[in-house]
C-alpha cells in the first residue's frame, strides 16, 4: 500500500485519494503496491488514468479510469445543428477525423434520405483512406517510442505529411477535419491533387517494406511484442473490439466488407488478419491496412468521374432531420465507429449516440494487463492504438 | 605507509581542477553530439540556433537549469535527497584521476589503477538508490530498484571481462596495460580478447543506464525514474553525470582494449581521446537505435548468457597462458618465433 514508501506512515493519514483510488485500495491485498499511471504519463497518450496494484514489477490487477478528457460531444449534438455539429466529429478523434465526418454524415443522411453524388463518395472514400494511412502511421510510431526507441516515429511523421498535404489540398486542413457535408463533401478537389496522390501510392509502397523491415528484422522490438497481451476470439466478443485489435486475433470483419456502405463494394481489397492475437499481430495488420488503403486509393483515383459534390440545391447548416431514429457504421483505423441519432423534426437532434471503439479496445485492457510486468502492459496499452478523445468523448 | 608530499597534494589539487574543467567541457560536447548524431539518425538538422551549428545550446540549456527553482517534495528525505546527485558526480573526478591519456598525461598513477576504477563505479549504484528511495515518489522507488539490480547484476561479468586483461597483462596498472599494446588495431588487446571486449561494452553500457538498458530512466514507463522528482541543478548533476560516466567507461575501454595512446604515428593523447569518441559515437548510435529491452530480458541476458561467457572467457585465458608458460611449449613457441 501507498503506505510502504515512507517510514513514518501517520504523515498519509489524511491523504485519502479521490473516489477511484479509495475503492480500489479496499481490494488490495498485503505487501502489494498501487500506482497511479496517469492521468499525466508518456505512454497514456493523451489523460488517461490506470491504477495498477502491483508486486514488484508485475501487475496484480489494472483498472482505467476515464473521463479526464470527456467533452460531452453526445450532448452537445443536442445544441447543434446538423451542420454545425460536423465539426464536433473532427475532434472526436483527430487522427481518423474523416471517419468520423462520414458516421455523422452517414447517420444524418440515412435518417433524412439524402442521396450522395458519385464523385462524392469516391472523395469521401479517398479521404477516409489517406486519413486511415496517416492515422497507421501515429499507430505504429507512437507503439515503437513506447517501446523505448525514439528513432522510429519520426520516420512514420515524415510520411504522415505527405498524406496531411494530400488533405490539405482535399480539404484545408490537416488535423480535425470537417470535409464532410450532408449529401456530399465541401468541396472538388484542386487540379493536381489526383497526380500527386498518384506520385504517392508507389512512393508509400516503397516505404512500407522498409517498415516491415523495421519490424521483423529489430530483435529486440519483436522480443517485446511478441507473443505478449494474447486475445482470443472469445475475448475479444465479450468486450466487442474491433478493427486491428479483433483482427489481429483471428475475426476477419471490416466494416467496409461486412456492410458495405457507399462505393466500397466496388474495390477489390483484402482484409488483413492475423491469428496470433498478440501486439505483433496488431501492429502487422496496421501496416498490411497501410497497403490494403493504398490499393484502394488507387482504384479509387481510376474509378472517379467528373460530376458535382454535393446535391444540386446544397443542404443547409440548419437542416432539420426529419422525427425518427438511425444508425451508421464505418470502419475507422481503431474499429467499427458508429452513431446513433435520434430526432423529433425540431431544429436540432433529439439525442445523439457515439459508438467509439477505441473505448472498448480499451475495456480488454484490465484483464490483459493482469499478472503481466509494468513494461509489457505499457506495450499492450500501445498496441490497442487507443486515442484517448475518442474514447471519453 | 607513505605519507603524500607537499608537490604530490598539489599535483592532486591541480588535476582534480583540470579533471572537472575536462568533464564539464566534454559534457558540453557530448550533449550538442548526442543531438546532433540523433539529429543525423532522425533525419533532421539538430540544434542550430545558438551558436555555430549550435554548439552554444548546451551552454543555454545549463544557463535555465542554473536558473531554475530547486523543488524538493514533500516528505522527501532532505539528507538522502540532496546527497544523491552531489554521491553520483562525487566518484567520476576520482575516477578520472588513474585514467592515462598519454605517458605524461595521467593525473596519478596507482598500480590498481582498474579496481580502483572498479570500486568507485560503484558508488553510483547507492546514489540512484538513494535518489530513487528519498524522492518519495514510487516511479522514483521503482527506478532506483530497477537500476540497482541492473547495475550489481552487470557489475559481475563486467569485472571478469577486465580480469581477463589483467591475467593477460599481468597488471591492474592502467599505464602498464597501454604500454604493452602497439600502435596497430592487430597489436590491441581487442584483437586477443575480442569476447572480452564485447562483454565489457554491453556490460558498460548497462552500467551508464544507457538505452537499451535505460531501466532506470524507461520515460515511457516510469517517466523519468529515478530522478523524476529533480529540478534545476539536481536533474543537471545527474544528466552531467551519465555523460561523465559514459567517458569514464569509453576511456577505460580505450585503455584495456583499443590501445590507450598508441597510434599507428604520432602517439599522444590525441590517439587515446579520438578513440574514446569513437567509442562514444557507437554508444550512442546505438541509443537512438534500439527500443528498451524489458527487465526480465536484461537479466536473463546477464545470467545466461555474459556471465558464463564472461567465465568461460576468463578460464580459457588462465589455461592459455599456463600452457605458453610451460617450458616445453614456451620452447617450441619461440623457436618459431611466436613469442
Amino acid at each position: 500500500m501507498s503506505q510502504l514508501m515512507h517510514p513514518d506512515s501517520s504523515l498519509f493519514d489524511d491523504v485519502r485519494g479521490d473516489f477511484y483510488t479509495v475503492n480500489f485500495e479496499k481490494g488490495s491485498r498485503e505487501n502489494t503496491f498501487i500506482l497511479n499511471l496517469g492521468p499525466q504519463h508518456p505512454s497514456t497518450h493523451g489523460v488517461l488514468r490506470v491504477l495498477l496494484e502491483l508486486d514488484g514489477e508485475y501487475i496484480m490487477r489494472a483498472e482505467p479510469v476515464l473521463g479526464y478528457l470527456h467533452r460531452m460531444h453526445e450532448k452537445m449534438g443536442e445544441i447543434k445543428t446538423t451542420g454545425q455539429y460536423m465539426n464536433n466529429m473532427g475532434r472526436v478523434d483527430y487522427l481518423h477525423a474523416m471517419a468520423w465526418n462520414w458516421a455523422w454524415a452517414g447517420a444524418a443522411e440515412r435518417l433524412g434520405g439524402i442521396e450522395v453524388p458519385e464523385r462524392a463518395e469516391y472523395l469521401r472514400v479517398i479521404a477516409t483512406e489517406l486519413n486511415r494511412i496517416a492515422s497507421h502511421q501515429v499507430g505504429w510510431g507512437a507503439y515503437i517510442l513506447d517501446l523505448g526507441a525514439f528513432t522510429p516515429i519520426l520516420y512514420a511523421f515524415e510520411d504522415r505529411e505527405f498524406v496531411l498535404d494530400l488533405l490539405q489540398m482535399m480539404s484545408g486542413s490537416r488535423l480535425t477535419f470537417s470535409y464532410f457535408r450532408l449529401g456530399g463533401v465541401a468541396s472538388d478537389v484542386p487540379p493536381r491533387f489526383f497526380e500527386k496522390l498518384r506520385e504517392f501510392i508507389p512512393y508509400m509502397r516503397e516505404r512500407l517494406k522498409m517498415y516491415h523491415k523495421l519490424v521483423s528484422g529489430n530483435m529486440i522490438f519483436k522480443e517485446r511484442v511478441e507473443g505478449i497481451g494474447i486475445i482470443d476470439r472469445e475475448m475479444c466478443d465479450r468486450y466487442g473490439a474491433t478493427g486491428p485489435v479483433s483482427r489481429g486475433s483471428g475475426i476477419a470483419h471490416d466494416t467496409r466488407r461486412a456492410e458495405p456502405y457507399s462505393v466500397y463494394d466496388r474495390f477489390d481489397f483484402k482484409i488483413p488478419v492475423y491469428h496470433e492475437g498478440c501486439c505483433l499481430a496488431r501492429t502487422l495488420v496496421r501496416l498490411d491496412e497501410i497497403a490494403e488503403s493504398l490499393n484502394i486509393l488507387e482504384q479509387a483515383a481510376n474509378q472517379i468521374q467528373p460530376g458535382p459534390v454535393q446535391p444540386d440545391k446544397p443542404l443547409k447548416v440548419g437542416y432539420k432531420l426529419p422525427a425518427g431514429e438511425a444508425y451508421f457504421a464505418c470502419e475507422g483505423g481503431r474499429g467499427k465507429i458508429g452513431v446513433w441519432v435520434a430526432s423529433d423534426g425540431g431544429k436540432n437532434p433529439y439525442r445523439i449516440k457515439l459508438r467509439a471503439p477505441g473505448f472498448s479496445n480499451l475495456s480488454l485492457f484490465a484483464e490483459l494487463a493482469k499478472g503481466t510486468m509494468i513494461a509489457d502492459a505499457i506495450a499492450i496499452l500501445g498496441s490497442l492504438d487507443l486515442v484517448i478523445p475518442e474514447v471519453d468523448r | 605507509m607513505e605519507i603524500l608530499s607537499f608537490w604530490t597534494i598539489v599535483q592532486l589539487v591541480l588535476a582534480l581542477v583540470a579533471i572537472l574543467i575536462f568533464i564539464s567541457g566534454n559534457a558540453i560536447i557530448l550533449v550538442w553530439m548526442e543531438r546532433k548524431i540523433a539529429g543525423y539518425i532522425q533525419r533532421r538538422p539538430g540544434p542550430v540556433e545558438v551558436g555555430p551549428e549550435g554548439i552554444l545550446q548546451c551552454v543555454a540549456d545549463a544557463v535555465k537549469l542554473l536558473s531554475k527553482q530547486i523543488l524538493k517534495p514533500t516528505h522527501a528525505d532532505s539528507l538522502l535527497y540532496w546527497l544523491g546527485p552531489i554521491l553520483i558526480f562525487f566518484a567520476v573526478p576520482l575516477i578520472f584521476m588513474v585514467i592515462p591519456f598519454s605517458p605524461f598525461f595521467t593525473a596519478y598513477e596507482v598500480d590498481l589503477g582498474i579496481l580502483l576504477i572498479l570500486a568507485f563505479s560503484g558508488i553510483n549504484v547507492l546514489s540512484v538508490l538513494v535518489a530513487g528511495w528519498s524522492s518519495n515518489n514510487k516511479y522514483s522507488l521503482y527506478g532506483a530498484a530497477r537500476s540497482v539490480s541492473m547495475s550489481v547484476s552487470f557489475e559481475i561479468p563486467l569485472l571478469l571481462a577486465v580480469l581477463a586483461i589483467a591475467f593477460q597483462t599481468g597488471t591492474l596498472n592502467l599505464s602498464t596495460i597501454v604500454a604493452k599494446q602497439g600502435g596497430w588495431p592487430w597489436q590491441w588487446n581487442i584483437f586477443v580478447q575480442p569476447l572480452a571486449f564485447f562483454i565489457y561494452f554491453v556490460c558498460a553500457m548497462a552500467e551508464t543506464n544507457r538505452a537499451p538498458f535505460d531501466l532506470g530512466e524507461s520515460e515511457s514507463e516510469l517517466t523519468a525514474g529515478f530522478h523524476t522528482e529533480y529540478s534545476g541543478m539536481g536533474f543537471a548533476l545527474f544528466f552531467l553525470a551519465e555523460y561523465a560516466n559514459m567517458v569514464v567507461v569509453c576511456c577505460v575501454a580505450t585503455a584495456l582494449f583499443l590501445g590507450g595512446w598508441n597510434g599507428p604515428f604520432l602517439d599522444g593523447f590525441w590517439w587515446f581521446l579520438a578513440k574514446a569518441y569513437g567509442l562514444l559515437i557507437v554508444m550512442m548510435w546505438i541509443r537512438w537505435t534500439y527500443p528498451r529491452m524489458r527487465f526480465d530480458m536484461i537479466l536473463n541476458l546477464n545470467w545466461k548468457w555474459l556471465l558464463p561467457l564472461g567465465a568461460l572467457n576468463l578460464l580459457g585465458t588462465a589455461f592459455v597462458l599456463k600452457l605458453i608458460e610451460t617450458p616445453c611449449i614456451k620452447e617450441f613457441l619461440e623457436g618459431w618465433g611466436i613469442l
